[in-house]
């Protein structure tokens, strides 16, 4: 079994990613856990999208999300005017820890002691059941998923495939351990097991807690896409549930729902929809037998208005977190979501998190990308992904010269010799003599070049300076 | 400053200076106009790609087929509404047949029988307010008298649809029915049984909630 202190979900260096990379790497199991989940994935992502206008789909995609962040501030307000019309209350919260302050104070208020979760990223965000732990509040997942890396006392290595790391075997034996499950690798056997142990928790849960895929200004909607039915209980069975989510989840029509649930369940597993999509507009009326007696929608902003403030930054908030970047990409197929030691991996991980951890922290995210451009390709609503890439990796070494530097720690990872080289290198390309000379000398003495630059020829062959300058076979083709 | 003002003043002063939002054309959603009888078999053969059952009755005939299905199952109790003409033909039908099983009807709070319900009621039958053929999906808003976890708790959720109510696609079914005039506390959506796939890809059925997802289509 992999070393689960490495995935533990405290205190991990975002930092250390080449170290966690290769040990990675050199792990067959998590190596062939991940490549064969990503390639089921993206081959039932293209038979899912067999006969659509997929281009136009996702033109519309990429509009309905630009046209909410274009409103975002008033759709906002619309929100939450809605949401309390239908009877919620709502709470807005700067960063995590105002979120989990805000949760446990609505525990704290009615006395609750247990609290049942439907699966939600941005409480990964809030590392909320840590917090409510800690408060003497137990929070329980109800994802199976979620349930499984809970037990583990791990993170999730997928965010819509939180177990995907772990393989049947771990899973059997994990279970056993922990809930005293028989060993066996009867998934059935495995799931209804998960199914008794959690309905005891759902009838006796005081709260539930769950995310929110598109909460609609219109109709003061919020919309959860899931499977299992864990999502349903959460939101329905415990007296009071409350639904966290990040600011830029809003948009302005019902409409809009059916284009992004289109495009959201086909990207992310292939399916044309999901057993349930749950719309939820309000508690339990005076005269309703079941349902939650309160519903609070807590809004989080954790970083999300400030990545808001720059134009080309700003299309990192056009995301509806289907995961089909991370399921194309090579990097992170090889080296699974653990390594990346954030709350979202892959592709959407490297152009979020930087602005969540810092690009100090978080300087080797955007390089963890041989910039390929699978994600960009098949982004249900169309971020550039790839240019998002680039321009954090400016912004780590230096940022103020094209742009000026937006996101927290840029220049980082600026290297003084490095620095120095790249300025001498544009100072002489401003000068054609100096130039001319410099190429010529490197024509000369090509043979003192050496043949090995670290990591970077480790596997390459070294390019080598031509034995003539490109202007002196110029100059003698003229001839 | 509160939270929520800084949020949305930091918002609203955005340094990139104002959005512009684009049109959305919503076009590439529509389909052609199909029959009733096109729409049945689409919805049909989507539900049953997951897992769902559909069985095609008629007005006359529902009960004894749904019998059936329930005695196969070997079904016990059968959770029902109790004004609901779906509930009123049950309770009525089943006083001269021995062949349903036990009717229990949802006209409590559901705190009052919560552990009855759990552990109980073998199957529980909902109406819908149409279905989409497109995806598959059964049209459910919860009601009084059709409360939430009758589609959501017992092992089978048999749900009955007029073939008539059938649409092409989700989009197509908010508009008809205007849905953006006014939403219920919870309106859902149900493609076939609950399911989940977290364990190596390997799917399972009635992880959370129904295991079985039968749909009495009446034409």
């Amino acid at each position: 079994m992999s070393d689960t202190a490495d995935h533990s979900a405290h205190h991990i260096d975002v930092k250390e990613f080449h170290p966690r990379a290769r040990a990675a790497i050199h792990n067959p199991q998590i190596r062939q856990n991940f490549r064969k989940a990503m390639d089921g994935l993206m081959s039932k992502r293209k038979s899912a999208f067999e006969g659509w206008e997929l281009e136009t789909l996702r033109d519309l995609g990429a509009n309905i999300r630009l046209r909410a962040l274009a409103n975002l501030p008033d759709l906002l307000e619309q929100l939450e005017q809605k949401l309390t019309e239908n009877g919620m209350t709502v709470h807005w919260a700067a960063d995590g820890d105002e979120a989990c302050e805000i949760v446990r104070d609505i525990c704290v208020a009615r006395n609750a002691k247990s609290v049942i979760k439907g699966k939600s990223m941005v409480s990964e965000e809030m590392e909320l059941n840590h917090y409510l732990d800690a408060q003497g509040i137990e929070a329980l997942e109800s994802d199976l998923g979620e349930y499984i890396v809970q037990l583990a006392d791990e993170t999730p290595s997928h965010i819509i495939m939180p177990a995907i790391h772990k393989n049947t075997e771990e899973i059997s034996q994990l279970l056993h351990a922990k809930t005293g499950t028989d060993l066996s690798h009867d998934v059935e056997y495995l799931t209804a097991n998960a199914r008794l142990q959690l309905r005891e928790k759902f009838m006796n849960a005081d709260v539930g807690v769950s995310g929110v895929n598109f909460a609609v200004a219109e109709t003061g909607t919020l919309c959860l896409v899931e499977n299992e039915g864990n999502g349903r209980m959460t939101t329905t069975v415990p007296p009071c549930h409350i639904a966290v989510t990040g600011i830029e989840k809003v948009v302005p029509n019902l409409e809009d729902v059916t284009a992004l649930l289109a495009l959201l369940t086909r990207s992310a597993t292939g399916q044309h929809i999901t057993t349930y999509f749950n719309m939820i507009s309000g508690p339990r009326k005076a005269d309703e037998l079941d349902g939650p007696e309160e519903v609070h929608v807590v809004l989080v902003d954790n970083g999300r208005s400030t990545i808001y403030q720059d134009d080309e930054l700003l299309d990192t908030l056009r995301c509806i977190r289907c995961g089909a970047c991370m399921n194309h990409c090579p990097v992170y197929t090889r080296v699974g979501g653990h390594t990346y030691g954030t709350t979202y991996p892959g592709p959407i991980g490297a152009i979020l998190m930087p602005h969540m951890v810092g690009l100090d922290e978080g300087r080797h995210l955007p390089t963890a990308s041989s910039l390929c451009g699978a994600c960009g390709e098949v982004c249900p609503v169309k971020i550039p992904i790839p240019d998002l890439l680039v321009r954090l990796r400016q912004e780590s070494v230096d940022g103020d010269t094209v742009h000026p530097a937006k996101v927290r720690g840029h220049g980082a990872k600026r290297g003084a010799v490095e620095a120095m080289i790249w300025k001498g290198w544009s100072w002489m390309h401003a000068r054609p003599g100096i130039y001319r000379m410099g190429t010529s000398m490197g024509a000369r003495f090509r043979k003192l070049q050496p043949g090995k630059f670290g990591g970077w020829t480790q596997y390459r062959t070294a390019p080598k300076l031509a034995a003539k300058t490109l202007h002196q076979r110029m100059k003698e083709r003229s001839q | 400053m509160s939270s929520r003002d800084a949020i949305l003043q930091r918002l609203r002063h955005r340094t990139g200076g104002e959005l512009t939002a684009p049109e959305c054309d919503f076009s590439v959603l529509d389909r052609p106009e199909w029959s009733t009888a096109e729409k049945l078999d689409m919805f049909e053969q989507t539900i049953e790609s997951v897992h769902g059952e559909v069985h095609r009755t008629t007005e006359a005939g529902w009960i004894d087929r749904l019998a059936e299905i329930l005695q196969t199952r070997g079904a016990q109790t059968l959770l029902i509404a109790k004004d609901h003409e779906i509930g009123k033909a049950l309770q009525s039908a089943t006083k001269g047949r021995e062949d349903l099983p036990h009717l229990l009807i949802y006209d409590e709070p559901v705190e009052s029988w919560q552990e009855t319900l759990f552990s109980e009621v073998d199957a529980g039958i909902t109406s819908t307010r149409g279905g989409i053929a497109e995806t598959g999906s059964l049209i459910l808003w919860p009601t009084v008298d059709e409360p939430r976890l009758m589609s959501l708790v017992p092992p089978i959720h048999i749900a009955v649809l007029k073939a008539s109510e059938l649409y092409t696609t989700f989009h197509q079914a908010m508009q008809s029915q205007n849905w953006a005039t006014g939403m219920p506390t919870n309106a859902l959506l149900i493609s076939g049984p609950s399911k989940t796939a977290d364990i190596e890809q390997t799917l399972a059925y009635g992880v959370h909630g129904p295991r079985e997802l039968i749909v009495l289509v009446i034409e």
